[in-house]
């Protein structure tokens, strides 16, 4: 019979090789799948995770949108993973996202058109707060009420759903915009409040520079800083992160706000640059799609920073698959959610010990 | 604003109701058992889309109704296996399930139908149509009675009826039955089911079956019954505000009856006027539409009452050795 025993902690071969073996079997998973609606599985594959980076005329268009996809989604998980560490659930950083990119925007839209250079990083700042107060709302009614935050950080995703589209149609509006939705756009009319390109033709701009620095900023908390000593502790043993006086009030708070605050500024970033202005349809999923990173590198930021380029492969490759082969772009979300699962189940493995014993000796 | 009008409303947010009461309960179901279920608009979807593609290649809205809930059973029953097998964590599951549901739905009939996603339009012999009480027509002339008879109580869909007699039999499963005792026992503490004797798994997977029936029936009703046909995405957040409105109803039938007629009603509204003028004041449309889960946040708060949810909920069950 086969038997599960826990582990008494998860093993470190296993949790850094089931993020392969994971993808490994999506793409032997979803070449089947290919393969059933009759496309040929290896061109699908190739098409998804190869030709976006080394093919010659793909290539130099979609290397630099690389980054582009990277940015937003590394600086979400990071912040999401420093919660998900401690036991905090917050799977709402897509209205964090949303409510970063409007209050920024909104400080951006209230100085136009001015040319100072302080501008943008006012914006970035509203950005990070808009974010942070979004973030503040489950993480104060937790510390306060005991209110669960999953259920209340991801009812407030549909809140700032409906305070985008609100704000698309009317405070937000392009004045000279002939009466329909959207903002002004930033990157065409605005270049002050415009998130350009650090260097050009590389698609890395201010957002994926943050992410980078998030990464560090992460690294060092988690390894070398008390607060992320505390952060790890309370995930790992709640009861003695308490006794050694880990106040978890404050450690609720500091994860939920830091995770808004980022999540809020890779809103701002994606409004002022790759997306341009305040539209309806401006969530675009990434902050759900940052929880699959950040479970894919396993929430260490070294991890998150190569399970976000991946994850931007997929949405690159789907793109490609998309204009080459005629696939749905739904499919690349299909690629997600499978990779996913096989990430929840392959979990197993790390967390427990497989045992073989004979039938009657339990 | 007159009594037909209003009638009308009551009547339209009577229809809207009926996938969220489906989906709320199903989601009373799980979650009683322990298992936290973000997934229920995937399985809506899932089930939605199936259900369609079923009918109008067939012909038979029942064959639809069948393939419809054999879809959602089989995903509630991967959440099963991911969360009580597998001991996974619930909300990654679930959030997975979604992705997965959103994915599978256009992918599948894109390649099937290749309308982006969208199933043809349903025949009339493809759909549950509106059933005509009897004796609504001749009673239309009694005065307040007759119309209440006929706008809101007749000419429904069948699953509209079926949804209505779910809310007691669930009370009476969850409250009145040694099934239903054994089942929101094991949600607030499973050690002592086990400890009993009885097989904390083998409940777990029973309470995702009926969330999967009951999850399906949403979905069947959204494309055959509300809708005439799949379009992408149709269960558009239908089952977040379905977990909403289970937190709303405190994880009780009766009460989450109430709670999705209220959301049903608000969409109602919502749908029928799109900026609402109070005393000069302009409501936009858009906060009808944020106003489930407003409250929802509201009620977690625990402002009105406290919502305490089942105490083992989310946690996967580890039998002590």
């Amino acid at each position: 019979m086969i038997r599960l025993e826990k582990r008494p902690s998860p093993s470190r071969l296993w949790t850094l090789t089931t993020p392969i073996l994971a993808v490994i079997a999506t793409m032997i998973v979803g070449g089947i799948m290919f393969w059933a609606m009759g496309k040929d599985p290896f061109e699908t594959i190739r098409t998804i995770f190869w030709d976006p980076l080394f093919d010659e005329t793909f290539g130099p268009y979609s290397r630099p949108q690389l980054l582009v996809k990277a940015g937003p989604l590394i600086l979400i998980a990071i912040g999401l993973s420093l919660g998900f560490r401690a036991g905090i659930w917050n799977i709402g950083a897509e209205g964090q996202y949303i409510m970063g990119a409007i209050v920024g925007a909104g400080v951006g839209l209230a100085f136009y058109p001015t040319e100072s250079v302080f501008l943008f990083p006012a914006m970035v700042i509203a950005g990070a707060f808009g974010g942070w107060a979004w973030a503040m709302i489950p993480g104060v009614l937790k510390v306060k009420f005991g209110t669960n935050e999953i259920l209340v950080s991801l009812m407030l995703v549909y809140v700032a759903e409906s305070i985008l589209a609100s704000m698309a149609q009317g405070l937000l509006r392009n004045p000279e915009g002939m009466g329909f939705p959207g903002s002004r756009n930033f990157a065409r009319d605005f270049p002050a409040a415009s998130n350009l390109e650090v260097i050009s033709g590389t698609g890395m701009h201010w957002g994926v520079v943050a992410a980078f620095i998030a990464v560090i900023f992460g690294y060092v908390l988690l390894s070398r800083h008390m607060l992320g000593f505390q952060v790890r502790l309370t995930g790992e043993a709640p009861r003695a992160a308490r006794f050694s006086g880990v106040k978890p009030t404050r450690l609720i708070l500091f994860c939920l706000g830091t995770s808004g605050a980022l999540a809020g500024m890779a809103g701002l970033f994606e409004v002022s640059g790759p997306a341009g202005q305040i539209s309806i349809d401006f969530g675009s999923g990434y902050g759900f799609t940052a929880i699959i990173v950040a479970f894919l590198g396993r929430l260490h930021p070294v991890g998150i920073l190569l399970a976000g380029l991946l994850m931007a492969l997929t949405y690159i490759g789907g793109e490609l698959a998309q204009l080459m082969l005629g696939l749905p772009a739904a499919a690349i979300q299909l690629f997600q959610g499978m990779l996913l699962f096989f990430l929840l189940a392959m979990d197993i493995l790390s967390n427990y010990r497989i045992r073989l014993t004979k039938k009657g000796a339990v | 604003m007159d009594f037909l009008s209003i009638l009308q409303i009551f009547d339209s947010g009577t229809r809207l109701a009926t996938p969220l009461l489906f989906a709320c309960l199903a989601g009373l179901f799980s979650e009683r058992a322990g298992i936290f279920d973000i997934g229920l608009e995937a399985k809506i979807l899932v089930s939605a889309f199936l259900a369609a593609a079923v009918a109008t290649q067939t012909g038979s809205v029942w064959l639809g109704l069948i393939a419809g809930v054999s879809a959602s059973v089989v995903f509630s029953g991967i959440h099963g296996l991911a969360s009580i097998t597998f001991r996974g964590n619930q909300l990654i599951s679930g959030v997975a399930l979604n992705f997965l549901a959103s994915g599978l739905t256009v992918l599948i009939g894109q390649a099937w139908f290749g309308l982006g996603g969208r199933t043809p339009g349903l025949k009339p012999a493809e759909r549950f149509l509106p059933l005509e009480l009897p004796f609504a027509e001749s009673l239309s002339g009694v005065p307040v009675f007759g119309p209440i008879y006929k706008e809101l109580i007749s000419g429904h869909t069948l699953l509209v009826y079926v949804g209505l007699l779910m809310v007691p039999l669930s009370w009476f499963i969850l409250y009145r039955t040694r099934f239903g005792l054994r089942l929101r026992a094991v949600g607030e503490n499973p050690a002592a089911v086990d400890t009993a004797g009885i097989s904390v798994v083998k409940l777990r997977y029973s309470s995702m079956l009926i969330a999967g029936i009951l999850c399906g029936l949403a979905g069947v009703y959204l494309s055959t019954g509300l809708g005439a046909g799949f379009g992408k995405e149709m269960s558009a957040g239908r089952g977040y505000i379905a977990l909403a409105a289970l937190i709303f109803a405190k994880w009780r039938p009766w009460y989450a009856l109430g709670a999705t007629f209220l959301f049903g009603l608000l969409e109602a509204i919502a749908n029928r006027y799109q900026n609402i003028d109070l005393g000069g004041f302009i409501v936009p449309v858009q906060f009808m539409q944020a106003l489930p889960y407003i409250l929802t946040v509201i009620i977690l708060a625990g402002f009105i009452g406290s919502a305490i949810p089942p105490r083992a909920g989310g946690q996967p069950y580890v039998k002590e050795r």
